[in-house]
């Protein structure tokens, strides 16, 4: 049997310090995208509520319980981290993988927010985008998923092709917000 | 000259900086024009067209004159403006715009000319010959006129775009911004400070006075502290808004490295130059200020002629006389605190000429009313001036002089959404209309009310309103502090009659005789008058002379002001470097880059790449001893038609599509069927645009009752998924299905060629049952464990497999792959080997589904299902689409010995001109064929199902080919698809 040996997204792309940001890949995690058929919403709430306890996410938010967190990700969309969903929710909603999908980095320390300004065209002032806040943006070019996981760390996914794309925009960003200190 | 003990950084250390090669001295902070004067250096620059001796006429962001180029080579800055340029350590300015030197510069000959240089000059000289204006004139005004030049290198600056939120931004930090902002921040708004200075204070920089019973200097020190105590208010020095758009959004430009030097450290290296702020506010307070305006008269553009808030403004804030004998020209009382200011400080001030008769007198110095400068004289900079009045003409030795023609309130962003300013008769000056821009209030200066007390009333009143419309509770109304609250009184004088050049528009040299001769041949509309004399169109926009313009015009005219009208003000409201625009879009910030899972792989064996829409896919792999790439093609192609080839094909889009109704979105969106494919099968499909043309094609495979996987072209993926959305979202909303992108979840490669299975086999946990796996069979499979797809499809016209594991063992599986296709005799192929290998099968790409055929062109009318709807299917029936003399999909072989064909060549009828109305169709790809040895080639001809073995002339005009081809079936190798069967 052959021994295949797998490599991450961001595999190659080091972790960065640079003034009082940090950048590093987030844990490898099984990601899987919840898309509810027909009215089904509320009863794929419910199940989540009871498989792994926590919700379907609401527009621009997401939710946690321990080390599953299921992340808004457009229409009708909800994105389950850290668990793999029981078998039992895709008679509510369209189950698919995407574990391998997606670059998932975390910007942490202050000045988090002021690197995103940099690549991102929302909001993502505390005020209006407070821990748990997830939302669907343009990154540079590049269609992101970005989430404040806690007061100073983002996480910021985007397909896992353009890692090194994200990852040179983000040092980019940093590098010149660290400069003007 | 500088003024012991005055000025603001009187205790500033020294930095030293060169003018024009000269080594000099300055202090921190200040500006270079502010450093130029204090070293008594007056010329500065050159004009425009007649390359006048220029020296500083302001000291702010409107300067005209005093523009220097800083660096050299790609890091060269042109048409920066000396006035708000902040001295560092080792800057190296020089003029520009003139030679040899800034003191002798020989296109002043110019000037003598100009007599014939006036107004609308290019538009009646250089008429004819035609030919000649790309060729010889208009190199020859470029060379003769401008400003700064570029180095003509790419620049290495990093440049900066970045976007800004907040509840209130406050766009100016004069007494009325500051006011604005500590009234909203205290109470609790999220406040965006902008201010284009360096430091805060506006006007009250440059002033001498107290607010609070306190010099203005200490209470604004006071404000600062408290407003950087607020965590709500964010305060933006050296940003300018450059202009106002809809709902809210602003523009802004932030210097960010300009006012530091230049390191060559990685720090310094890595800070941007400018950022490009674009903003997004709820509430706007223009607190812009205003800015003062010049009067024309005779010779009005010499060295030492300033604007009067300008003296003060380096007498107070940098300590430095602009002048020994100093006069002031003005037709307001404000001008006359210069005088004040000057007389405190020491500095001789030879007359005061007012042109009002009712001007306020003093005991300080010597009032002329009623009088007016008439001209001046002093070649590189001012010696003398000539004051006309009741008792005639007389002259008056001076080397500065300081004028006044009232203020003009900086209202520009309030008309960027196209809302003209409005007139105000007792300022003699437009002023913004409410409501011009949505959600912005004008106040203080920039909206006319020009003393210090009402600035701060109207600053703070404003931000009340804002708080309210917040529903922010407003603090208990703090005391509004005390300031001066003098009348703005004003007189109308904009142009000082009498012989010679009164400058207007000192930056592109237009005079008030342009603008009389422009009426005087009609051009009367003010827009008119401004594109043909140029006043207002350089880098300055006309900040300080588009009112006196007018007023000039308005006057020759007959008309009033307000009649006449304003030209439009529209964004930037400063010059802003195109590289701030372009920030991170140099070189490949362009756009994403995508890599495939097996790139690095690809990378280490030397393939070359190609962009294939955001994707690097590799072209070929080279191998020792290959010195071309066809070598390497040839290779490839063999071995995949004799032993197994293995090409990365995860850039393929992949939809997964599940739910009860996924089959009727797959009928719906296919011209075939696919309610009837079984599980585990794959099925080709064709889809057609709502117009009837064919959009795309691929392959979908049934993986379960209800749930499919469609495969889509590279170049279309992103098309057939809005496609998707646009079907279930607005066509069919009722259909139960879901389906998202996992293009990116998983690494796909071909193996093709008859030892594929053998390969497989190998390498799967499982082997492949051939019962199991005829073609167009798929189904899962592991792989080391890992959980995988296999599709049995071709691209190739081999029999071929396509295995798809989870992303994150691409690396690895390719690596697998490659090792044992390369023990079995074959080896990864890429691109350039795929297209032949697809050609030599006629199978199509985006090459030949080109937005213009319809599958009938392709030979695909038997796809389209005649039992069902599908989209595009009834405007595929158009007579345009089924006329019988479209071109269709045909094969070229040459004829003879031609070496070459190519993709874009047009075909004719051997017999026929080869004229365009002969045209019969054109190639679309072309291959070299190792099997065949010689070039293969696909296109479209006019009825050509019925013209094969016709003969055709293929003719490429732009690389000069010319061969004669063998029409012949569209597909060169195994017609009856045996091998890929087999």
């Amino acid at each position: 049997m052959v021994d295949l040996l797998a490599k991450t997204a961001c595999d190659g792309l080091a972790p960065l310090n640079i003034g009082t940001v940090c950048l590093r890949e987030g844990p490898t995690v099984p990601m899987t995208t919840l898309a509810p058929y027909r009215g089904q919403q509320a009863a794929l709430d419910a199940a989540l509520q009871a498989a792994h306890g926590l919700g379907f996410p609401p527009i621009g938010g997401s939710c946690q319980s321990g080390d599953a967190r299921a992340l808004w990700f457009g229409r009708d969309l909800g994105l389950l981290m850290g668990i793999e969903p029981e078998a039992t929710l895709a008679q509510y909603a369209a189950l698919t993988d995407q574990s391998q999908g997606w670059a998932v980095m975390q910007l942490e320390g202050q000045g988090g927010e002021e690197v995103l300004a940099r690549l991102c065209p929302v909001d993502l002032r505390l005020s209006a985008f407070g821990v748990g806040a997830a939302l669907r943006t343009e990154a540079r070019h590049m269609q992101a998923s970005i989430c404040r996981i806690e007061e100073d760390c983002f996480q910021i996914m985007v397909f896992r092709s353009m890692a090194r794309t994200m990852y040179h925009d983000l040092k980019t960003a940093m590098e010149a917000w660290a400069a003007r200190g | 000259m500088r003024i012991a003990g005055k000025g603001q950084g009187a205790d500033a250390k020294t930095v030293n900086f060169t003018f024009n090669g000269r080594h000099l001295m300055g202090r921190a902070g200040e500006t270079l024009a502010a450093a130029l004067l204090a070293n008594d250096i007056h010329l500065v620059a050159r004009s425009f067209k007649y390359h006048r001796p220029r020296g500083i006429l302001t000291a702010g962001s409107e300067e005209p004159n005093a523009l220097v180029t800083l660096g050299a080579g790609p890091v060269q800055d042109p048409n920066q403006r000396a006035t708000t340029q902040e001295l560092y350590e080792g800057l190296e300015a020089r003029s520009q715009n003139c030679w040899p030197s800034v003191e002798h510069d020989v296109m002043a000959v110019n000037n003598l000319a100009a007599p014939f240089l006036g107004a609308g000059f290019y538009y009646k000289t250089f008429m004819w010959p035609a030919a000649f204006w790309e060729k010889l004139y208009e190199p020859m005004i470029r060379r003769a006129a401008g400003l700064g030049a570029l180095s003509g290198l790419a620049d290495t600056d990093r440049y900066e775009k970045a976007y800004g939120f907040c509840d209130l931004l406050v766009v100016g930090a004069g007494p009325a911004g500051v006011m604005a902002a500590l009234t909203a921040g205290r109470a609790g708004a999220d406040v965006l400070l902008l201010e284009e200075d360096s430091c805060l204070g506006g006007r009250l920089l440059a002033e001498e006075e107290e607010i609070d019973g306190k010099p203005a200097q200490i209470w604004l020190q006071e404000a600062e502290a408290e407003l950087q105590q607020l965590d709500n208010v964010r305060i933006m020095r050296r940003t300018a808004v450059t202009g106002a758009y809809d709902h809210g959004t602003y523009g802004a430009l932030e210097r960010v490295g300009h006012h530091l030097p230049r390191q060559h450290s990685l720090k310094g290296s890595q800070r941007p130059r400018e950022c490009f702020w674009r903003i997004a506010a709820k509430h706007c307070i223009l607190a812009a200020g205003a800015i003062e305006r010049p009067v024309a008269f005779r010779n009005n553009d010499r060295p030492g002629i300033m604007m009067a808030g300008a003296v003060r403004a380096y007498l107070n804030r940098w300590g430095v006389a602009p002048g020994e004998r100093v006069t002031l020209f003005s037709n307001n009382d404000d001008a006359h605190r210069t005088a004040r200011d000057l007389v405190a400080a020491g500095v001789h001030l030879a007359a005061v000429i007012d042109s009002r008769h009712d001007a306020p007198d003093s005991d300080l110095y010597p009032v002329l009313k009623g009088a007016q400068v008439c001209n001046t004289s002093g070649s590189k900079r001012l010696e003398s001036i000539t004051v006309r009045s009741v008792r005639g003409e007389e002259r008056i030795q001076s080397d500065c002089l300081a004028m006044s023609g009232g203020w003009n309130p900086s209202l520009h962003l309030t008309c960027h959404l196209n809302a003209r300013p409005s007139w105000r008769r007792e300022l003699l000056a437009f002023v913004p209309q409410v409501g011009a821009v949505p959600g912005m209030r004008a106040v203080g200066a920039c909206n006319g009310s020009f003393s210090t007390h009402a600035a701060l009333r109207e600053g703070a009143a404003a931000a009340d309103a804002v708080l309210a419309e917040l529903g922010l509770r407003v603090t208990a109304a703090a005391q509004l502090p005390e300031a001066e609250d003098q009348p703005y009184r004003i007189a109308p004088l904009w142009a000082v009659p009498g012989k010679g050049r009164a400058w207007l528009d000192f930056q592109n040299d237009v005079t008030v005789k342009d603008v009389t001769q422009a009426a005087d041949e009609n051009f009367r509309s003010v827009e008119h008058m401004k594109r043909y004399t140029t006043q207002g169109m350089a880098t300055d926009q006309g900040k300080n002379s588009n009112v006196a313009a007018l007023a000039v015009l308005a006057d020759v005219t007959g008309r009033s002001i307000p009649e006449t009208g304003t030209t439009t003000f529209r964004p930037p409201f400063v010059p802003v470097a195109i590289g701030a625009m372009g920030a991170g879009a140099a070189d490949q910030g362009f756009k994403p880059q995508r890599f495939v899972p097996s790139h690095l792989v690809a990378e280490e064996r030397g393939a070359s790449q190609l962009e294939v829409g955001l994707w690097y896919r590799a072209a070929y792999f080279p191998k020792p001893g290959e010195t071309n790439w066809r070598q390497a093609c040839d290779r490839e192609i063999m071995s995949v038609r004799q032993s197994v080839g293995v090409c990365d094909v995860s850039t393929l889009g992949k939809i997964d599509i599940q739910g009860p109704d996924a089959a009727k979105l797959l009928d719906f969106v296919y011209t075939n069927t696919f309610s009837t494919l079984k599980q585990r099968r794959v099925r080709y499909g064709l889809m057609l645009r709502e117009d009837g043309f064919v959009m795309d094609d691929g392959t979908c495979a049934r993986l379960g009752d209800t749930h499919y996987v469609m495969t889509t072209t590279t170049a279309a993926a992103g098309e057939v998924m809005a496609h998707l959305e646009f079907i279930t979202q607005v066509l069919h909303p009722e259909w139960d299905l879901r389906f998202t992108s996992v293009t990116e979840n998983w690494a796909q490669f071909a193996i093709a060629g008859p030892k594929s299975r053998l390969l497989l086999n190998d390498l799967l946990d499982q082997p492949l049952a051939p019962a199991d796996w005829p073609f167009m069979a798929c189904g899962a499979v592991t792989v080391g464990g890992i959980q995988g797809r296999l599709f049995r499809i071709s691209f190739s016209g081999e029999e071929a497999y396509e295995l798809a594991l989870p992303a994150s063992y691409g690396d690895s599986l390719f690596r697998t792959l490659l090792e044992r296709a390369e023990a079995l005799g074959g080896g990864a192929y890429g691109m350039e080997a795929l297209n032949v290998l697809r050609i030599e099968k006629g199978f199509v790409t985006h090459a030949e589904i080109n937005g213009t055929v319809t599958a009938q062109d392709l030979g695909m009318q038997a796809m389209m299902s005649q039992t069902k709807d599908f989209i595009g299917k009834a405007m595929a029936q158009r007579p345009g689409l089924v006329a019988p003399d479209r071109m269709q999909l045909v094969g070229l072989k040459p004829i003879g010995a031609v070496q070459e064909l190519s993709a874009g060549a047009h075909l004719f009828d051997p017999e026929a001109p080869v004229e365009r109305i002969q045209d019969q169709g054109y190639v679309t790809s072309v291959g070299f064929s190792p099997l065949l040895g010689h070039m293969i080639a696909l296109g479209f001809l006019k009825r050509g199902a019925s013209r094969i073995g016709d003969e055709i002339r293929l003719v490429d005009h732009m690389r000069g080919i010319d061969a004669l081809c063998q029409v012949v079936e569209p597909v060169f190798f195994d017609p009856e698809g045996e091998r890929m069967r087999g």
